[in-house]
């Protein structure tokens, strides 16, 4: 994953916050997913336009006491799962339609 | 592909579960009085069905099997199917037709996954649970095989009207919830009574030592609640509305973990 990646939320997911855990369900196979509040953090930040490491720094070292350094290389390890799963989209330039994006990457 | 029997002269049962009624027809008068009986409870006059489907019977070697169900849309219309029936519903025009053997499982299995497919439009669900209705309230009794949805429903009281051991109906109106009885029975082998009640609570069962009512987390309780609903279709609009259903029920619902040991002193809890 490049130094600076851009994440947004796939468009083929349903996702709602459940008390402290964000559930998503990818809707092609309903296969279910729930993330923790660290990962939520960066799910609900993923907006494709900030940058990862912005999100982190922003969201996650700000709210969860933990340095930049580590909590990068954990959110890119989560995102870079997630992406896999097909719920995130990943990219190293600014992501403004999911579905163009989803055409190039393939 | 199967030989199939065209119906000439047919005659017809409506079968309403949850408040809609579904008129099937067919030229084989010995497998609608199978209809009129399994179903028994639940047929009523014919005159206001929401939907026809016309039963099209294939000799019993010709289309047998289980396997995986298939639900699937294209422009419009649902195709379902499993090795031992095929069906085609267009929504739109409410009709659709059943192509079986005489196996009422098949006829069964096609009802739930329309009803499915019908609640899935309103932010309601079938899902894996007994259910019952005291003093006027439904309970729901939700797990997987082996779980005591059944044995809760052998331990009701007299008191209690049972709307099945197996499949729950739940229907949204507004910001409420419904339970109604169902044909759809499970090791018990008995119909639910054909009414329907406002839903007071849902229970996740797990048999354990004593009796015991425990909170559940909404997390825990939407990932217990979407494991047990049934989704047949691989259609993300219905995937969505389903999981959306789930997230809406858990907001209004209380949703409870009961633990109990299989007696009636369980019954003691749920009122």
């Amino acid at each position: 994953m490049s130094e600076k990646c851009y994440v947004a939320r796939s468009t083929k997911i349903a996702a709602r916050m459940m008390g402290d855990e964000m559930m998503i369900m990818l809707a092609p196979d309903s296969t279910l997913f729930t993330l923790n509040e660290v990962a939520s953090a960066i799910f609900n930040a993923a907006d494709g336009t900030t940058p990862l490491e912005v999100i982190v720094r922003e969201r996650v070292c700000a709210e969860f006491d933990v340095e930049l350094e580590v909590a990068l290389k954990d959110a890119q390890q989560v995102v870079k799962e997630l992406a896999g799963h097909g719920v995130l989209l990943v990219s190293d330039e600014p992501i403004t339609k999911p579905r163009a994006f989803a055409q190039v990457a393939r | 592909m199967a030989s199939l029997n065209t119906p000439s002269a047919t005659a017809d049962v409506v079968i309403e579960i949850g408040g809609f009624p579904i008129r099937l027809s067919t030229d084989d008068t010995a497998f609608l009085e199978m209809l009129k009986v399994r179903y028994a409870g639940f047929v009523t006059s014919g005159e206001n069905a929401r939907i026809e489907f016309d039963v099209m019977l294939a000799p019993a070697d010709t289309m047998i099997g289980n396997g995986d169900v298939r639900v699937e849309r294209e422009s419009g219309r649902w195709s379902m199917g499993r090795g031992d029936f095929e069906a085609d519903w267009n929504p739109r025009a409410a009709r659709g037709i059943i192509r079986q053997s005489t196996n009422p499982y098949s006829i069964n299995s096609v009802l739930r996954i329309v009803h499915t497919l019908l609640l899935a439009e309103q932010g309601g669900f079938l899902v894996h649970a007994s259910s019952a209705v005291r003093n006027g309230r439904a309970f729901l009794f939700a797990g997987v095989s082996g779980a005591g949805k059944t044995t809760m429903a052998r331990l009701a009281p007299p008191d209690v009207a049972l709307l099945t051991d197996e499949i729950s109906y739940v229907s949204r109106e507004e910001d409420s919830y419904h339970a109604y009885g169902t044909p759809f029975a499970g090791d018990l082998g008995r119909l639910g009574e054909n009414i329907r009640a406002p839903l007071a609570a849902l229970y996740l069962l797990t048999k354990g030592t004593e009796n015991k009512i425990e909170p559940v987390s909404a997390a825990e309780a939407s990932r217990a609640l979407l494991e047990n609903i049934l989704c047949f279709a691989r259609d993300s609009e219905v995937v969505r509305s389903v999981f959306e259903a789930a997230c809406d029920f858990v907001c209004r619902v209380p949703i409870r973990r009961l633990t109990f040991t299989p007696d009636a002193r369980v019954w003691e809890m749920i009122v």
